[in-house]
């Protein structure tokens, strides 16, 4: 039965229904249960942003807390996937990768090809990203080119609480090592959910809106932007096709490929910077492979090649706009419209 | 033949001396072979350091984990990882430990505990918390070793590492493999603190420091941290003090050595000939029953090495394949 529930609220039930199905999930990160060893209440905060909050009493000793150690706790999580466990590693924020990337980058992605086959790392991690919380360059970047880029992972980035169940259920279920971007502007964002689990395949896009003018490409919030974009539009009589690519790696090049053979135009919008980004990915393949379907040169719409700004002024500008979206679409769209 | 004055029974001392010769076998050929030219990439050789894996592995089954190093091949060998998969693997033929994708750096044998050699100085310390935890979860009293140099001791995943499993009193040990070399560069200027002890002690963990070209003292430190490991007791650091008889890589020039360092180490830090010594003068081996080991393994690396070079490389189809699971 399906009710409407918050994005974040997807995620608690998608981690509670794979824990009470798998013994060997465990969850561990900075302050997921919170408190612990402090005189105050147990299951105190249950995640900074509270994603976590009432598994510990369901699942006691499941749930660890970890010290702030981001190389050993994603290191062990990584380690105790190797031998028969199903970890959720909680990197809070993506940002933090940075102290921990050898673990990802060198250990986890690397050890099925390196160990020629025998290894399995069923591991995730669970991080925050993108900007619009005020907070700054360390704390709002939109990483997913850095680990798309990377073989031996996955990489996923859901747009609304439907996908984020299902994409995490399938996450835990899969045996690769997954980067599970969960973005923090989109936590409160409600959706139909389905109270009970069900997995949604990796790889595989999803329209979000057809149209047969403009096929524009995204992933995370901005797919929320680019259907506010659409609406403004349709108002000038241009149909935009919405696709949510879902999951970066592995990524569903047959419906971003096969809805431009249809529309001619493709917009890519990206809140990561500009450069070598998920954007200049899906403009490239497409270049290559639907050139000749191609009526106008393909469009990225993207954060600045900057960092996240504190300002709320500047960091409204930096990310992709509803407005900036249906500007690139209208450049490319709106003339053969009048024709 | 006289009473046996150590811990170990007659078998057992024959198998010690097995899995040292072998490994010194081992790396003795492929600093040979190394220099025909034959072996792509490069090799670092744990000569000299033999007793340390030995006497830690003795006390570990393969339930029990191992996280290694860039210099690994000793402890593949006392943790049962097949000889003729790990020479066909530094080949980087197919029929090596994994199917020649990984080479000497990366050699991993799941099946028998061993989570692989690692060429990220440190790196296996986090792994082999994760592994610990994995068999707390489960219960089966299994023991996760990380293995780690000097040099690396100074990583931050490693002192992460030791402060997570004091935390969480995991069944880890952490042993530093003190050879005096972090690649080219002296213990004496890169580790601030004169002893690795002290450094466990600011992580809450008890520690000991042995002679690493002992085998017996190595033998019996690692019972006693083993031991309380598996008993739930938690982690603790070991540190073997040894000799690296080659340099840090092969074709190494070793300038950064006193002149006559690797002779004198040779001469008197011989792990493999102290415990020759030992079980001979005690009159528990005879000279006969550690000469038929010592032929019984020159043929096994003989054999190894022939294998390795009359084994195919990996197919051009193996480029893309084993990247995931499922994609």
């Amino acid at each position: 039965m399906a009710r409407k529930i918050s994005m974040k609220q997807a995620i608690n039930e998608a981690l509670d229904l794979e824990m009470k199905r798998d013994p060997t999930v465990i969850v561990m990160g900075e302050d997921i249960v919170g408190g612990a060893g402090a005189p105050g209440e147990e299951d105190a905060w249950g995640g900074v942003l509270g994603v976590t909050k009432g598994l510990h009493a369901k699942y006691p000793g499941r749930l660890l807390d970890t010290p702030l150690s981001e190389s050993a706790y994603i290191g062990a999580a990584i380690g105790a996937a190797t031998c028969g466990m199903r970890p959720v590693a909680e990197l809070m924020f993506l940002d933090f990768s940075g102290v921990c990337f050898d673990q990802i980058l060198n250990q986890a992605a690397k050890f099925k090809y390196m160990f020629g086959g025998k290894a399995k790392t069923p591991v995730v991690i669970r991080a925050m990203v993108g900007a619009g919380f005020r907070a700054a360059a360390q704390h709002s970047q939109m990483l997913t080119p850095v680990f798309t880029h990377i073989p031996g992972l996955k990489v996923v980035c859901p747009s609304n609480a439907y996908d984020a169940k299902g994409l995490l259920i399938q996450a835990i279920r899969d045996d690769d090592p997954v980067i599970f971007c969960e973005h923090k502007n989109l936590y409160g964002h409600e959706t139909d959910v389905p109270a009970e689990a069900y997995a949604i395949p990796f790889g595989e896009a999803s329209v979000v809106r057809e149209g047969k003018d403009v096929t524009i490409v995204s992933y995370g919030l901005t797919v929320q932007r680019a259907l506010e974009a659409a609406e403004k539009l349709a108002k000038d009589r241009i149909q935009a096709e919405v696709i949510d690519l879902r999951t970066l790696s592995p990524i569903d090049w047959d419906t971003v490929v096969e809805s431009v053979e249809s529309t001619g135009r493709l917009v890519v919008v990206d809140e990561a910077n500009p450069r070598c980004s998920i954007a200049t990915d899906v403009a490239a393949r497409v270049a290559q492979e639907a050139f000749n379907a191609l009526k106008a040169a393909p469009q990225m719409v993207t954060a600045p090649h900057a960092p996240v700004p504190f300002s709320p002024v500047l960091e409204d500008l930096y990310i992709p706009t509803a407005d900036a979206i249906a500007k690139a679409a209208s450049k490319i769209a709106s003339h053969a419209i009048a024709a | 033949m006289s009473k046996n004055p150590f811990p170990l029974s007659k078998d057992e001392l024959l198998k010690a001396y097995r899995t040292m010769r072998t490994i010194r076998e081992f790396e003795e050929r492929l600093h040979v072979e190394f220099a025909k030219g034959d072996i792509p990439g490069f090799v670092h050789l744990y000569a000299g350091e033999e007793a340390c894996a030995t006497g830690i592995m003795m006390h570990l089954t393969d339930t029990d984990r191992i996280a290694s190093t860039h210099r690994g091949h000793g402890h593949c060998i006392a943790k049962g990882v097949d000889v003729h998969e790990m020479m066909a693997e530094i080949y980087g033929k197919a029929t090596g430990a994994c199917r020649g994708k990984g080479g000497s750096m990366h050699i991993a044998d799941l099946s028998k505990g061993m989570m692989g050699a690692n060429g990220i100085l440190g790196a296996g310390a986090p792994l082999a918390c994760g592994a610990a935890l994995a068999s707390k979860f489960r219960g089966d009293k299994g023991v996760s070793v990380t293995f780690f140099g000097d040099g690396a001791s100074n990583q931050g995943m490693v002192l992460e590492s030791m402060n997570l499993a004091a935390v969480w009193n995991l069944p880890v040990i952490f042993v530093v493999e003190n050879n005096g070399y972090a690649e080219s560069t002296s213990v004496d200027y890169a580790t601030a603190v004169d002893s690795y002890v002290d450094r466990a002690s600011g992580f809450g963990l008890p520690g000991v420091t042995v002679d690493g070209a002992d085998f017996f003292a190595v033998y019996e430190a690692a019972g006693e941290v083993i031991r309380r490991a598996r008993e739930g007791g938690g982690p603790s650091l070991l540190e073997c003090k040894m000799a690296r008889f080659f340099g840090h890589f092969e074709g190494d020039a070793q300038t950064y050595k006193a002149k006559d360092e690797n002779e004198l180490n040779r001469a008197n830090r011989d792990c493999i000939k102290m415990f020759a010594d030992r079980v001979r003068e005690a009159g528990v081996v005879t000279a006969a029953e550690l000469g038929a080991i010592e032929k019984e393994v020159e043929a096994l690396i003989d054999d190894a090495v022939a294998a390795a070079k009359n084994a195919l490389p990996p197919t051009p189809r193996e480029l893309t394949t084993d990247v995931y699971v499922s994609y």
